[in-house]
This record gives C-alpha cells, sequence and structure tokens, in this order.
C-alpha cells in the first residue's frame, strides 16, 4: 500500500483553502454580527457571543457524529483511509468542543451570574470532550496502526451510542439553558436580521469544520507516508 | 458449537482462578471500604450530616470499586498469553466475551456485596425493606457498565498504560447507570411511590439492553488477529 507525499500535499492545500474562505467569513460573521445586527436589549452586547458559541457546539457534534459514523464504516469495510478521516474529525472536535466551553462561560457569568453551572447542554458538551479526551489517549498508547484503528473504531461506535443515554441524563438532571428559540414549530421567535446573523454562523462554521477536517486528513496521510517511506 | 457452554465455562475457569487466589477480592474489596470512609473524613461533619451524603457515597464507592475490578478482567490473561489458546479453541467469540463478563459480574457484585451493608452501617442508614430494592438496582447497573467494562479492559490491557486508560474511557460510560442508580436510590430510601421510580428502572434496563448488545458483536472485533 502506497501513499505518496505528493497527493497529500495536495489534500493538505485543498484543506488550507477551505479553511482560508472559512476564515474570511469568520471575520465577516464578526463585521455582520458587530455592525450589522441590532444589540440584545436585556443581555447587552455579550449576547453577540450567541453567533459562534452554538455553531461551535454544532461543529462539535457534527466533528464527533462523524467518527462514530466512519467508525462503523471502517469497521464494515476495513479501510486506512477511514480510520484516518476518523481521528482527524475527533481531533476538530475537540478544538470546537473546547471552543464551545471557553465561549460559554464567557456568556454565562454575565448572563446567569456564574461561569459554571451544571446545566445540562454544559455538561453534555464536558462529556463528550472527555469521551473524545479518552479516544486519543487510547490512540496514543497503541503501536500497531491495525490494531489501533480496529479498538479506536470501536470506541467510536460505542461513544455514538453513549450520545442519547448522555442527553437523558444531562437533561433528566438539570437545564438552565435558554430552551430553543430558532428551531421551533412556526415562525422562529427572533427578529429577521439577527436569524440572518445566526444562520450565516452556521454556515460559516460547516466550512470551517470541512477546511480543519481535510486539512488534518492530508497531514494524516502525508504522516502514513513519511513513516511507510522510513521503515 | 453452542454459545452458552463454553461462556460457562470461561467464566468458571476466571472465578475459580480469582478464589484459589482471593488477592484481587481482597483488594478491591479494601478499596471499597477504604472509599466510603474517606468520604466520612472528607466531609465537615457539623455541616453535612452523614445520612444527606449516603446515596451519593453509595454509588462514588460502588463505581470506583468496580473499576478496580475490572482492571484485572485480562491481566491474567496477558501475563500467560492465555487467550491465544482461547482464542485458538472452537468456542465462538460471543462465548468469550460472554464468559469474561459473566465473571466480571459475578466479581463486582462479590465487592457490591460486602460494601453494601458496611455502607449501611457507617452511614446509618435505617434498615427497611427499601434496602432489598437498593440492592436489586445495584445488580442492574452493574449489568450494563460490566459489559461495556470487559470490552474496554480488553482493548485497555494491549496498551502500555492500561491502570491509567480503562478508568479514562469506562468513567464516561458509567456516568448514565450511576446516574439513574442513584436518583433511584434517593427516592428508594426516601420512600417515594412506585410510579417515580418506573422512568428510572426503565432507563437503566435500556442502558443495560443498548450496552450488552452492542458489547457483544463488538467484542468479537476486539480480540480478533
Amino acid at each position: 500500500m502506497s501513499i505518496d507525499v505528493a497527493s497529500a500535499e495536495r489534500t493538505i492545500r485543498r484543506g488550507k483553502a477551505i479553511t482560508l474562505a472559512a476564515m474570511a467569513g469568520l471575520a465577516g460573521l464578526y463585521v455582520i454580527a458587530l455592525y450589522y445586527t441590532p444589540t440584545e436589549r436585556f443581555e447587552g452586547l455579550v449576547q453577540k457571543v450567541y453567533y459562534v458559541h452554538p455553531p461551535g457546539a454544532y461543529a462539535m457534534q457534527i466533528a464527533f457524529g462523524v467518527v462514530g459514523v466512519v467508525s462503523v464504516l471502517y469497521l464494515w469495510l476495513r479501510d486506512e483511509r477511514l480510520d484516518r478521516f476518523a481521528e482527524a474529525s475527533a481531533e476538530v472536535g475537540l478544538v470546537f468542543g473546547a471552543m464551545t466551553l471557553i465561549t460559554g462561560p464567557i456568556w454565562g457569568q454575565p448572563t446567569w451570574g456564574t461561569w459554571w453551572t451544571w446545566d445540562a447542554r454544559l455538561t453534555f458538551t464536558l462529556i463528550e470532550v472527555l469521551v473524545f479526551a479518552g479516544y486519543f489517549a487510547l490512540r496514543s498508547a497503541m503501536q500497531d496502526s491495525h490494531e489501533r484503528a480496529r479498538y479506536a473504531a470501536v470506541l467510536g461506535v460505542m461513544a455514538l451510542l453513549l450520545v442519547p443515554f448522555n442527553h437523558l441524563t444531562v437533561y433528566l438532571f438539570n437545564t438552565t439553558h435558554p430552551k430553543p428559540i430558532t428551531l421551533q414549530v412556526g415562525k422562529p421567535q427572533l427578529p429577521d436580521e439577527m436569524l440572518r446573523t445566526f444562520i450565516v454562523g452556521f454556515v460559516v462554521f460547516t466550512v470551517l469544520y470541512l477546511g480543519f477536517v481535510i486539512t488534518r486528513y492530508g497531514i494524516g496521510l502525508r504522516r502514513a507516508a513519511t513513516e511507510a517511506y522510513d521503515a | 458449537m453452542s454459545t452458552w457452554k463454553p461462556a460457562l465455562a470461561i467464566a468458571a475457569k476466571d472465578l475459580t482462578i480469582e478464589w484459589r487466589n482471593r488477592t484481587a477480592l481482597l483488594t478491591a474489596t479494601v478499596f471499597a471500604i477504604l472509599v466510603l470512609l474517606i468520604f466520612v473524613f472528607a466531609r465537615d461533619p457539623g455541616v453535612i450530616a452523614l445520612p444527606v451524603l449516603a446515596p451519593a457515597v453509595l454509588w462514588v464507592a460502588l463505581a470506583l470499586a468496580s473499576l478496580v475490578a475490572l482492571n484485572r478482567a485480562f491481566l491474567l490473561e496477558r501475563e500467560h498469553a492465555a487467550l491465544d489458546g482461547i482464542l485458538l479453541s472452537p468456542a465462538p467469540r460471543a462465548a468469550l466475551f460472554w464468559g469474561k463478563w459473566l465473571a466480571n459480574l459475578c466479581f463486582v457484585l462479590v465487592v457490591q456485596a460486602v460494601a453494601f451493608p458496611l455502607w449501611i452501617l457507617f452511614f446509618n442508614v435505617p434498615p427497611s425493606g427499601a434496602l432489598v430494592l437498593v440492592a436489586g438496582v445495584a445488580i442492574l447497573t452493574a449489568i450494563g457498565f460490566t459489559a461495556v467494562g470487559t470490552v474496554l479492559a480488553a482493548m485497555a490491557v494491549r496498551t502500555r498504560f492500561a491502570e491509567l486508560l480503562l478508568p479514562v474511557l469506562l468513567l464516561p460510560f458509567m456516568l448514565p447507570p450511576v446516574f439513574f442508580a442513584a436518583q433511584l436510590t434517593t427516592r428508594l430510601l426516601a420512600g417515594r411511590p412506585a410510579d417515580e421510580l418506573w422512568g428510572w428502572i426503565r432507563l437503566l434496563s435500556l442502558y443495560d439492553v443498548v450496552f450488552l448488545a452492542v458489547a457483544t458483536l463488538l467484542f468479537p472485533v476486539v480480540v480478533e488477529e
């Protein structure tokens, strides 16, 4: 099995190009959010976190969901590329998870009056991040690449199945998060300007996820190629 | 070849080894008692009364002691490359999982059986019929997470830092069942009506069914060569 470095480099370049486009979109999102979207009457400026925090959490869920699905596919098809993609997506998911856990308290302190609370979605995000921290601990503790891929896929599938239980656990425990106001039956109860910015946020973070994951996948390819060359 | 016979044989083998040796069993039990003890001393006795803390302590002690118990599940197999021998036999891989899981479940239940009365004693839990039900909850809880734990322990034992890795991998999976069990314990001890309990029992059973099935499916992948 040969992977050439050149094609890995191509993948990385492609990923970087998409990331760059997403970064430009992110800058645009900041501008729209700060200058062209009205400030929320009660929460004030801190409400602007709303345009990056839920999209970040959503990107994390996409990333971890992809790990689960790709893990199932790996156990079925046993293609090395799927394992590399799962690794890339898990790592990107951890980045978005960290971002969500950092932006959350920035909004929580002025709004809830506390940096940290055992709120449902907050706890859920923390648990997901910890599960995937374990995923990386397992990966890095393994030498043999086939065994590593197999074990990681097993954990990836189990993590996917844990998601509904985690959801139940944290929701039954406690929630102080705002109820969803965008995704609900009927018209979203959000001024059109805010809704527009919010949707732009989701689009930007989707592209950002794609850019990150493709770049990271390329890096994994290059690493495998150089390791094969050294061996 | 049927699945049950080899599964029971593997479980019997594991439990016989544990029984002849008894070191692991004794260590895990002493560990559980120490966890109970540390809670008594880690609280301010003037502020937090023991009965308030009791349900939480029970589940922390049982969860941690089970971790210690599961850590040893595959150590023997690794030390003497004994797993290869079992894998060479015509027994189906699912039977290996069921055998290992049964042995782990028994081991964890024995540790719980010792820790449970000590918890009643140390935390002045008033004796009542509800305690029998709490013990039932403990069994129901152990079924699910020992299934997950058996798969994760089989993986962790093949790595460089098995003892550290297993808790990191398993604890997130223990959170939902421990949460359901703690809710049940609090309600049982408070003498709440049965219709407040059923929802939690259903959730706990659902977790058991889902993860027992998944673990049975995934375990063969872990041990394949």
